[in-house]
């Protein structure tokens, strides 16, 4: 059975509520704008956020599953943040 | 007999070891401490990047701020996630979305900021490109490539 510090778990649970706080903060930038990219630079943000939180979450729970959950979301935020420019200037996305 | 099974698949096949790894850890008070430290650091860094999202004034400074400060908070938080699981299984997942977070979070951004400056989001005011007077929009030349293809 895991075994860790007793400061260790009241610590992580504060950087999740921080970061979960956080990730609602940024959503006002996604839907405030006011321009395309700002929403999308914002999205960006929130993806960042939820790889931290996925990697915050893998340690409370002790899971070595959720890093890599962690992983494939960051590759997940990097492909729809490429695929939106591309959206944007070039107006099609597969030609 | 099982139990016995399970022991020698799990002393011989490589991918179990790794897989081990992802498990849950003996966190000693050192390791608990680094571990603590690197998750206070990165959300200390998620913090500033999203404050930068929200105050600053154009999509350009809020990438700027964005861009550097969350990738930085993510960082080390999935350090952090490499500290606590050891240098096998889930931990070396964690370092690889580090190197991953390194190479795409400049990428991407480097693509929205193109992506806005060709739909024409303006600068903040008295901003202008590097160069001086002479030099006008670098990207006008792209735009008449994309127009030829």
């Amino acid at each position: 059975m895991a075994s860790s510090p007793s400061f260790l778990d009241p610590v992580l649970l504060g950087a999740l509520v921080l970061s979960a706080g956080i990730t609602l903060v940024a959503a006002y930038r996604v839907i405030v704008g006011p321009t395309t990219p700002d929403r999308v630079v914002g999205l960006d943000v929130i993806g960042t956020n939820v790889v931290a939180i996925a990697a915050l979450y893998s340690m409370r729970a002790a899971h070595g599953l959720f890093a890599d959950v962690a992983l494939v979301l960051a590759i997940i935020g990097f492909i729809s943040t490429i695929t939106v420019a591309r959206y944007v200037t070039e107006g099609d996305i597969i030609e | 007999m099982a139990v016995l099974t399970t022991a020698l698949v799990r002393t011989l096949d490589p991918v179990v070891l790794v897989s081990e790894g992802g498990g849950a850890p003996t966190v000693g008070p050192l390791r608990g401490a680094v571990v603590a430290l690197l998750v206070v650091v990165g959300a200390f860094f998620l913090v500033v990047g999203t404050v930068g999202l929200v105050r600053l004034p154009t999509v350009y400074n809020r990438m700027h701020a964005t861009s550097k400060a969350t990738t930085l908070g993510a960082s080390s938080i999935l350090l952090a996630a490499t500290a606590y699981f050891g240098p096998r299984g889930a931990g070396l997942v964690s370092l690889v979305g580090i190197v991953f977070l390194f190479v795409t979070a400049p990428t991407g951004a480097h693509m929205i900021s193109r992506a806005a400056q060709r739909m024409g989001v303006d600068f903040e005011p008295g901003v202008t490109w590097p160069g001086g007077e002479g030099v006008d929009d670098p990207t006008a030349g792209e735009d008449a490539d994309a127009d030829a293809d």
